[in-house]
């Protein structure tokens, strides 16, 4: 008998063990959130009490002024993001998820394409950046501008487009493909109408996060967008572009306090903005899941 | 035809709403069907193909340009602490035919050493962090408000980074340096490990704010996948083990985790792969002092990522090119280790999800 019990630890221990696990585990939420908590507010805190509406419509003079060129600069590179890294991406996403075929030799098409995806969602952002400045902005001429932004931008972005896109589709059930093709529909047809209809709340999802990572970005624009102080012009070559996240990063160690003034409303319009995209892609998924069929 | 093709579908929603609203294409249209079928294809063919394009343009790119810095600063570019742009408006000296600036020396050995630093530092921070919190969210608190708190740490993954390294820099850096770094300085014993932690703490830009700030931005990319995976292991074991006499702890150890390793594992790596590549927050916080290892955990510092986009600018002003050549050279390095990383984990998720599947799992 004392054998079997001496072989397993007290059970005092053990509940030392297990009440030690539990307020750990509410500790280490506790490190998660407050320094969260204090990031948010923290940015917020100091950018409210020095903020004039005034910022939004003003031109920027650098290190003072307003950031209207590097909102509006900030819209249009999403919007470019948006039509260019979407169209890409979303269409890579299909091919994965839909049209790649099982091989004759048992491996599946696209193999190398999602190696490709998975190794560019892992690539540092700067060495994009690198390879935008020296390849597309001076190698090709193109100067600081819009193209090699939007261009490194996408790369960074299609990965999550294409993912997002392709786990949308692969959460749509077999079932509506088979109906569909029950019924005689073309593949192009039954893609088109049944099942990018029913994925389009995940594929939209993934558009808003890889816009709300574009919007935030700074490391892969320093040295393709370039910097100015007037608004864009919308030629896609030689005209450099604002973008808010320039502003925070190049004015947050200015000696003025103007500076930094515009160093934090800088980084305020970004929360805003980045919150805003990230809450409504979350609002648009739970939704969905509620009044998603729950079959299967 | 159409009610009995409506009594035949009315058991499915969806049917019932191609049934309503769309009419197929008939065979007559086979052509214009055949065409929107190769459309489809043909884009999405070559939508799948542009992502691996601009992959092989951005290796073939960095490797050419880093080719000419590889052969005049050889092997010892892995070793050498040096990081001299030399005289740029001086003579132009050639080395195995390369031009460059006369005294021009370059050494990654702290950058690669701040980098990995910066990423174990923020790694072993945060997973035990993320695992932590992914229990507290699935087992301990009511539905209620767990949900809200995962709902904010998975907005937390998309702050940009500029803002986090914005608020590092300016506040919790200073308080750091100011209340806490001293604290701990004075206090730690003098023994091997440790004793990196004693000494100068600096003004709160350096190494270990750097790693805190790295593990707070990979906090969240861990925690949620953490927790979407624990959410999956099945109720059964679990309350098995309780039946058998299990505490809490001993479930969560024994049971949930060894569930989902391979998947916390995945995530983990996923992490790793942004604290390495992460530039602009620690280009802010890491006090980016070039040439030399910091000695303790305070010390200024920089990474390969914040090296580059500090560095570019200075660089470009180098007329023999060599200087924007050493930083390929840097960015190709980075990229090697981070691909690495990505590949490996894709590996070691493929070879533990085969091994410890449980008995009994669907």
């Amino acid at each position: 008998m004392s054998l079997v019990t001496q072989s397993y630890p007290k059970t005092s221990w053990r509940r030392f063990k297990s009440s030690a696990f539990r307020v750990s585990t509410l500790a280490a939420l506790l490190f998660v959130i407050a320094p969260a908590l204090w990031l948010v507010l923290g940015v917020v805190v100091r950018a409210v009490p020095h903020w004039q509406w005034s910022v939004l419509t003003t031109l920027s003079q650098g290190t003072s002024g307003g950031l209207e060129n590097a909102l509006v600069g900030t819209l249009v590179i999403m919007g470019g993001v948006l039509v260019l890294a979407g169209s890409v991406g979303v269409l890579a996403g299909i091919h994965l998820a839909e049209l790649a075929h099982v091989r004759k030799n048992g491996r599946p098409s696209g193999t190398i394409f999602r190696l490709a995806i998975d190794v560019l969602s892992g690539f540092p952002s700067i060495v994009l950046g690198y390879v935008g400045y020296v390849a597309l902005c001076v190698g090709l001429h193109w100067g600081f501008s819009l193209l090699p932004a939007l261009l490194i931008l996408s790369m960074m972005v299609v990965p999550y487009i294409a993912k997002s896109t392709e786990s949308a589709l692969r959460q749509v059930p077999t079932n509506y493909r088979e109906g569909a093709e029950a019924l005689g529909m073309p593949v192009g047809y039954a893609l088109r109408k049944v099942v990018l209809k029913s994925a389009l709340p995940g594929i939209v999802t993934g558009l808003l996060i890889a816009l709300a990572v574009a919007g935030g970005e700074t490391a892969p624009l320093l040295y393709t967008a370039g910097a100015t102080n007037s608004l864009p012009s919308f030629a896609l070559l030689h005209h450099p572009v604002a973008y808010l996240t320039y502003y925070v990063w190049t004015d947050y160690n200015q000696p003025t306090a103007e500076a930094h003034v515009v160093s934090y409303d800088a980084a305020l319009i970004l929360v805003v903005m980045v919150l805003t995209l990230l809450v409504v892609s979350r609002v648009i998924v739970t939704r969905t899941q509620r009044h998603s069929e729950s079959y299967r | 035809m159409a009610s009995e093709n409506d009594n035949a579908m009315s058991r499915s929603r969806s049917s019932m709403t191609f049934a309503r609203r769309g009419t197929p294409p008939r065979r007559a249209n086979a052509r214009r069907r055949h065409r929107e079928d190769q459309l489809w294809r043909v884009s999405a063919r070559v939508a799948s193909f542009l992502p691996f394009a601009g992959l092989i343009f951005v290796i073939v790119v960095l490797a050419l340009k880093a080719w000419p810095a590889a052969q005049v600063n050889g092997p010892s570019f892995l070793t050498s602490s040096s990081w001299l742009p030399g005289n740029t408006y001086g003579a132009v000296v050639h080395t195995h035919g390369v031009a460059h600036p006369a005294g021009s020396a370059y050494g990654a050995w702290p950058l690669i050493a701040g980098t990995l630093e910066t990423s174990g530092i923020a790694l072993i921070i945060a997973l035990p962090i993320s695992i932590g919190t992914a229990f507290a969210l699935t087992e301990r608190l009511p539905r209620s408000i767990a949900q809200p708190i995962s709902f904010f740490v998975e907005i937390l993954a998309g702050i940009p980074s500029v803002i986090i390294g914005l608020w590092g820099v300016l506040q919790l850096g200073p308080f750091l340096a100011a209340h806490v770094y001293p604290l701990v300085a004075n206090h730690v014993p003098n023994v091997p490990v440790l004793r990196y932690f004693r000494g100068p703490t600096g003004y709160g830009e350096g190494l270990l704010t750097s790693g805190l700030i790295l593990g707070l931005m990979i906090v969240p990319i861990i925690a949620s996948t953490t927790r979407d995976l624990f959410q999956q292991v099945p109720a059964l074991p679990k309350e098995g083990a309780e039946a058998l006499g299990f505490t809490d702890a001993e479930v969560a150890r024994q049971v949930t985790i060894p569930w989902v390793r391979s998947g916390i594992i995945g995530a983990t790596v996923l992490g790793l792969g942004r604290a390495l590549g992460e530039t602009i927050a620690v280009a802010m916080v890491s006090g980016s002092i070039l040439g030399h290892v910091s000695s303790n955990i305070y010390g200024t510092m920089t990474t390969i990522a914040a090296t580059i986009v500090s560095q570019l600018d200075s660089a470009a002003t180098d007329g023999t090119g060599f200087a924007i050549s050493t930083l390929a050279e840097a960015g190709l390095l980075l990229t090697v280790i981070s691909v690495i990383v990505n590949l490996a984990a894709r590996s070691i998720v493929r070879r533990s999800s085969a091994m410890s599947a449980p008995v009994g799992r669907s």
